[in-house]
């Protein structure tokens, strides 16, 4: 730190603030650097479709309805697969469709909404079932499938209340 | 009839509210003193009213009343009765009734206190507390009204109503939704109350510092009164963020215990400026410094106590703490920038008084290394703000909404919490006013000595992350200066009046509770860092399915699968446990249990680990999957998690400092009429 080399008494206040200053810029510098490593884009299905190969290889946030009829989970390998219906990410759009319970519900009956097949590896989540809005950090692979390495769920048709920290959450 | 009760109470409390407020002002600007006492007497009242309202809500959950539509959303009949009680908090308005509960309990406190010295004061700390209630109550009042029943019309829609509707029939459902059976859980209990206390008891130091600044006394009377407050609801919200870490490791199944969720960050943020608080405070009393950084970071702390409610309340933001969206968010976010904008304007209106009286003389001094520690506090909390918020910042700039997540907040805080490691190594050998690099350095070669042994030994035995080299370092250079504090401090004490070691120990932090209280916080610190260095770089895990009699190897580990057995509970939950032999380097350390809850009412699984916790690391199963009929494997992850319990011991220990520093002074001779000397000292409020 800045503090190492400084004589006392003379001018404190530029040491101040040159000190202050280099702190700034050095977590300016981690924030930029930890953005461009580790930020995710938060899209729908459909935008994530639409964009095609220019999010290849990206770390993408994904928001969509479970379908509860496709999940498969291969226990030897703790191999989660399922269908993944695409909803609206934005809060106004949700609140128009009738909330979001409502939203989830329409979007797996609608035949013309765009799916997605998930795949993550780890422990089943407890909340995973039909219905559950899923919320999956990972990117697409080249088969088209996304590979999930964070899971994690809302079911709000049956909780209002408070879920506790990570409550919903699966990480590998 | 208990619901009308309760509504007519929660009405009665509103109007105290208001009334106290206006009379509170209007009695000071028109200097009446009568009115003053009268606006005293309503926040008086506010507590046994709205506890009315409180304990009828509560009636009706242990009632199991679901023609009310709260009670019908957060319990059901499955639930036990504690846990019905635990649902006053459990949803939106219910614990936003709890919130006002709470306010209003420490309003009437501070109504009771003996105003003499601070007379001048008590008015405008009666508005701020009665317009916070208010405006809570008035969202329950008008939005949230946990007393609403259900109906329904002719045409068949469902609505919530306090009165009757028009032509509406009442609906009486034979059982509610019930609490998610993740919440059926003891941490259900205190996590939330603890936070909610801490929120909550950081308005009484905010309602201080702004009548203050409104009848503009630069002195630091508002500090000295609200210091034990700021220490307990600093209390409150490390034990609660403690609390919920905990809860988090033994009920999610994969051995976290923070996961840098929006909800947690929000109740860490104004713990942030809390901590820096404390620590700046002492400043202004020793040398009448950083008065305007003081007011600045008392309203930040106020604010962000806003705004953590406004984002776990107004599902603004996509957590996994599942929040209802609600109504209340445009009002909470009004109310937000209202008391920004008028908090600012006194402080700046009341800058010129503020002016200190000294300067910093040294940059190595004691007041110089303190604001470092400010500093850096505020920079993570500059960080985490930004994180909460990114999406939305990155959506209204690019129109693509980014989002981030641990491994951002970890990369960028962890070096801000090595400088903070550092500070607390350094500033305790620091002296204020004048100090010099050698003096400081002939205090501090020899501790930085000792403490260089401790990765010295790890790096031999084979430990080769940096990171954590460096980590364990700085723990343990805090740790040997501290103990080297109280070593000092009482062989003093032993030499002067021939006590022995532990007496003058005990004696010494008795004396100045504040600092030796402060110290063990900072013991405690440094046995978190060990275990959270211990989890985050040296956590392994791996996962495997097994025959019965089959093994898995992990780490010194091994464990022997032996069967599965299922069976229904009378309580609704169908439980499969798998049965496991653990040994640890070739011997049998016993037996684990990992299973999983079926609730099937709510058509719930919830898994529970088998956990073998030893100071040293704990061995973590969970069982993800087994056969349902026939063959009988199973699979399993695994995790050794290492050092996991030094992170609870550490609380454990900080929690103990803080009620050090926080214990109440014995009673000392009146002092009054030398209070301007007296106000260096730690005398009780």
């Amino acid at each position: 730190m800045t503090m190492s080399t400084a004589p006392p008494g003379s001018s404190s206040r530029s040491k101040f603030i040159i000190g202050g200053l280099l702190i700034v810029a050095a977590v300016v510098y981690l924030i930029v650097s930890a953005t461009q490593a580790s930020a995710q884009f938060y899209l729908t299905i459909d935008e994530m479709l639409a964009r095609g190969d220019e999010i290849s290889g990206r770390a993408i946030k994904l928001s969509g309805a479970v379908d509860g009829d496709t999940v498969t989970y291969e226990t030897e390998t703790l191999t989660l697969e399922f269908s993944l219906a695409n909803v609206p990410a934005n809060l106004r759009e949700i609140e128009a469709g009738g909330g979001l319970a409502k939203v989830l519900y329409d979007a797996l009956r609608d035949p013309n909404a765009a799916r997605v097949q998930v795949v993550y590896v780890g422990p089943k989540p407890d909340l995973l079932r039909h219905e559950a809005q899923a919320i999956v950090t990972g990117q697409m692979g080249e088969d088209g499938k996304f590979y999930a390495d964070e899971l994690l769920l809302k079911c709000p048709t049956r909780y209002d209340g408070e879920v506790p920290l990570q409550a919903l959450e699966g990480q590998t | 009839m208990i619901e009308g009760i309760g509504f007519a109470a929660l009405m009665l409390t509103f109007g105290l509210a208001l009334y106290g407020a206006g009379a509170a002002a209007y009695g000071a600007r028109t200097d009446r003193p009568e009115l003053i006492e009268s606006a005293r007497r309503a926040m008086l009242f506010s507590w046994p009213t709205i506890s009315i309202s409180a304990l009828a809500i509560i009636a009706l959950l242990l009632g199991s009343r679901y023609d009310i539509a709260y009670v019908a959303k957060v319990t059901n009949n499955a639930m036990p009765p504690y846990l019905r009680v635990t649902a006053l908090w459990g949803g939106q308005a219910g614990s936003l009734v709890f919130w006002s509960w709470l306010l209003a309990a420490f309003a009437s406190a501070v109504s009771m206190r003996k105003w003499d010295r601070d007379r001048d004061l008590l008015p405008w700390v009666t508005v701020v507390c009665m317009v916070t209630l208010a405006f809570f109550l008035a969202l329950v009042v008008f939005v949230e009204n946990p007393f609403s029943r259900l109906w329904i019309t002719p045409e068949g829609a469902q609505l919530t109503a306090f009165f009757q509707p028009e032509g509406a029939r009442a609906v009486i459902p034979s059982d509610g939704q019930g609490l998610n059976p993740l919440l059926r859980h003891p941490g259900m209990i205190v996590h939330p109350p603890l936070l909610y206390l801490g929120f909550v008891s950081f308005v009484i130091p905010y309602a201080f510092a702004m009548a203050a600044l409104i009848v503009g006394r630069s002195d630091d009377g508002w500090i000295r009164v609200t210091r034990r407050w700021t220490l307990v609801a600093w209390l409150f919200l490390s034990l609660g963020l403690i609390v919920g870490g905990r809860w988090a490791y033994d009920v999610l199944g994969w051995g976290g215990y923070w996961g840098w969720d929006p909800v947690e960050i929000a109740a860490f943020m104004p713990w942030l400026t809390g901590t820096a608080f404390l620590h700046s405070v002492i400043i202004q009393e020793k040398k009448g410094m950083m008065k305007h950084w003081n007011m600045l970071l008392i309203i930040l702390t106020y604010l962000l106590v806003l705004f953590g409610t406004f984002l776990t309340r107004s599902g603004v933001l996509s957590s996994v703490h599942a929040f209802a969206q609600s109504a209340i968010g445009p009002m909470f976010f009004a109310f937000i920038g209202l008391t920004f904008v008028i908090s600012i304007w006194f402080l700046l209106k009341r800058w010129g008084d503020l002016r200190g009286v000294n300067q910093i003389d040294s940059i190595l001094s004691r007041e110089s290394l303190f604001m470092v520690n400010n500093f850096l506090f505020i920079m993570i909390l500059a960080v985490c703000f930004l994180g909460v918020i990114f999406p939305l910042v990155s959506e209204l700039f690019t129109g693509q909404t980014v989002t981030v997540g641990p491994e951002w907040y970890e990369r960028i805080t962890a070096p801000l919490f090595a400088g903070l490691l550092l500070l607390m190594g350094v500033a305790p050998l620091s002296v204020f006013g004048i100090s010099s690099w050698r003096a400081l350095r002939r205090q501090l070669w020899l501790p930085v000595a000792i403490s260089l042994a401790v990765p010295a030994v790890l790096l031999i035995t084979g430990m080769r992350s940096s990171a954590a080299l460096l980590g364990y370092w700085l723990a343990s250079l805090v740790g040997v200066v501290t103990l080297y504090e109280f070593w000092r401090g009482a062989s003093a004490r032993r030499r002067r009046h021939g006590e022995i070691l532990p007496v003058a120990l005990v004696r010494l932090a008795g004396r100045n509770r504040r600092r030796y209280g402060g110290y063990v916080i900072h013991l405690g610190v440094v046995l978190m860092a060990f275990g959270i260095i211990g989890i985050e770089i040296f956590q392994i895990e791996t996962q495997g399915t097994l025959a019965r009699g089959e093994r898995l190897l992990l780490g010194r580990y091994e464990m022997v699968y032996e069967g599965l057995t299922r069976f229904n509970t009378s309580d609704g939950r169908e439980i499969s446990r798998a049965e496991l032999s653990v040994f640890k380097d070739g011997r049998s350390v016993g037996q684990l249990f990992p299973r999983s809850d079926y609730y099937i009412v709510s058509n719930q699984p919830m898994t529970i680990p088998g956990v073998r916790s030893t100071l040293e690391e704990d061995f973590y199963v969970l069982l993800v999957g087994w056969e349902p009929i026939g063959r009988d494997g199973a699979t399993f992850k695994v995790y050794l998690n290492p050092l996991v319990n030094f992170v609870w011991l550490g609380g454990v220990v900080f929690i103990l400092g803080t009620l050090v520093a926080a214990w109440p002074e014995r009673e000392q001779v009146p002092v009054r009429r030398r209070a301007a000397h007296a106000q260096a000292m730690p005398a009780g409020d």
